[in-house]
């Protein structure tokens, strides 16, 4: 899934300086399990956002509250109708895909984005989020025990570690995992250690040439 | 035929000596002339760092030209950190066109431990990757298949780390660097001769060019600084002990002791092919280090 984090109420403010009536719109997919973007966060932000103003020299505004099951769905956002009318801007909590089909669905308002999207990933342990797939376009986990060395590695190596790991640790983080210590346990374990053995040869970064889109059938 | 002087001393047999020469970070080349003058006809070859530990420096590229122009022998180091396949291409073919003819393949460090940590990673290749690469253009063609006017030809060296905490995944990837094609190593400081020991009964099969890294100690600090910051550099407890409690010029002089004492024991047993001795930012010492190992 998509987590993001986030962004410092005082950005935010600065952001929606030139509005009068804000539609702070949450979402119930991805943004809710990572709890940055849900309901429950729509009301915190609507309080914090209460007292900064309040603290500040700024006019009061006007907020409006609702979340929609998937910003990111067009279909989702018809739910909005009739709400969207009243307000000069919304400020979504959506990940940027849905910030983004929100601006193209309500051409004529500003859409701001309240959370900083991160990466794709998932949560191993309460609080703690992790990226996991980087969407490299030519999945390679069948050669590497299930452990993305694309995102998992410091420097997307493909073929072994470097030399920089202490203590199982990555060079880069002490407090993150070598991705190829793990990946070559994994691997002996499943005793599969000739896929280690055998030649990665570069990444194809076609794959990746922006903008990107699939055709899907 | 050896393709360069470097290759054809290791091929005859003698113990070889490298040395490393980091760039200054500017235009003011005169200590590191003043450094290559001092070494080029006391070692076999100088090695000029690419960016070492991600920070930003004078180019290898710019210090092997002047080794060059001074009449050594250089080593270009050359990591796929900073420059994608078509910039790590390119090089090589000015490399090559300005009589450089070793090349040390190597990742590189993470951009997170240097100074400049908010740049873009590149490492579009990894290590056995590039020297594939190079492999490739020595036969006439780049990486996306288009012929050259004018080949390369370079002797290609890797490194590995004999001391790695987890030796058996560094074996895997030191044989794929054979199987890719580099015949030299340069491998991470050693301070454990023991570890160089258990790794050459690995490597020796391969018939490869081993030669073992010396990283002189000058302070207790330095050595617990490596131990915290320096990717892959284990000082062991017992020469932290060594140097513990020393003046500065007290420890140095135990740090060339202890390099030297080192570079003894692997001449003697005939471990390795030779040693590689690092200095960082104190290349001026490394003709006392010779000295006391008796090279
Ligand atoms: S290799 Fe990694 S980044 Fe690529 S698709 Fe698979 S999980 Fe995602
Ligand atoms: S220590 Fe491991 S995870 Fe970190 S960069 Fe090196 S190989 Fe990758």
């Amino acid at each position: 899934m998509i987590v993001a984090t986030k962004k410092p109420i005082e950005e935010i403010l600065v952001a929606l300086a030139p509005y009068e009536s804000v539609l702070i719109l949450g979402c119930g997919t991805c943004v809710t399990v990572c709890n940055v973007g849900g309901e429950r966060e729509v009301s915190l932000l609507h309080s914090a956002l209460r007292v900064a103003i309040a603290n500040s020299l700024m006019q009061q505004k006007r907020f409006h509250e609702y979340t929609v099951k998937r910003q990111c769905d067009r279909e989702f956002l018809e739910a909005l109708k009739g709400k969207s009318e009243e307000v000069d801007a919304i400020l979504s909590l959506a990940c940027g895909v849905g910030v983004q089909v929100l601006a193209d669905y309500f051409s004529d308002i500003p859409c701001i984005p309240a959370v900083n999207t991160v990466f794709m990933g998932s949560s191993s342990t309460f609080g703690i989020w992790d990226e996991r797939c980087a969407g490299c376009g030519e999945c390679r986990l069948y050669e590497t025990a299930g452990i993305c060395p694309v995102t998992r590695c410091n420097k997307g190596i493909l073929n072994g570690p470097c030399g920089g790991a202490k203590n199982g640790r990555c060079e880069a983080n002490k407090e993150m995992d070598c991705a190829w210590l793990l990946i070559y346990e994994r691997l002996l374990k499943l005793d599969q250690l000739d896929r280690m053995r055998k030649y990665s040869p570069p990444r194809n970064y076609g794959n990746l040439k922006r903008p990107k889109r699939v055709i899907i059938t | 035929m050896a393709v360069s002087l470097f290759e054809e001393k290791l091929n005859s047999d003698k113990f070889v000596v490298t040395a490393e020469i980091g760039p200054p970070k500017g235009t003011d080349l005169s200590e590191m002339k003043k450094n290559i003058e001092l070494l080029k006809d006391r070692v076999d070859a100088l090695n000029v760092t690419d960016h070492q530990s991600s920070v930003m420096r004078y180019p290898s590229l710019g210090g092997c030209l002047l080794i060059k122009e001074l009449g050594g022998e250089p080593i270009l180091q050359m990591t796929t950190r900073d420059r994608n396949r078509i910039a790590l291409q390119a090089d090589l073919l000015f490399a090559y066109s300005r009589g450089i003819r070793n090349v040390l393949c190597l990742t590189g460090d993470s951009v997170d431990v240097g100074d400049h940590k908010d740049a873009k990673p590149v490492f579009d290749l990894d290590s056995v990757q590039l020297i594939r690469m190079i492999k490739t253009l020595e036969t006439g063609v780049d990486m996306a298949g288009n012929k050259l006017s004018g080949k390369v030809q370079f002797f290609v060296g890797a490194s590995c780390n004999p001391e790695a905490d987890h030796i058996e995944p560094q074996l895997i990837k030191f044989e794929k660097k054979v199987n890719s094609g580099a015949r030299f190593f340069q491998t991470q400081g050693i301070y454990d001769v023991t570890l160089l020991r258990r790794f050459m009964q690995f490597a020796r099969q391969f018939g490869v060019k081993i030669i073992a890294g010396i990283i002189v100690l000058f302070s207790y600090r330095m050595a617990t600084y490596m131990n915290e910051n320096v990717p892959g550099v284990k000082v062991p407890p017992q020469i932290l002990e060594e140097l513990k409690g020393l003046d500065k010029e007290a420890a140095l002089r135990k740090g060339i002791d202890i390099a030297a004492r080192t570079i003894r024991t692997i001449k003697e047993e005939k471990l390795c092919h030779g040693v590689h001795i690092m200095a960082i930012g104190r290349e001026h010492i490394i003709p006392e280090v010779l000295e006391a190992s008796g090279l």
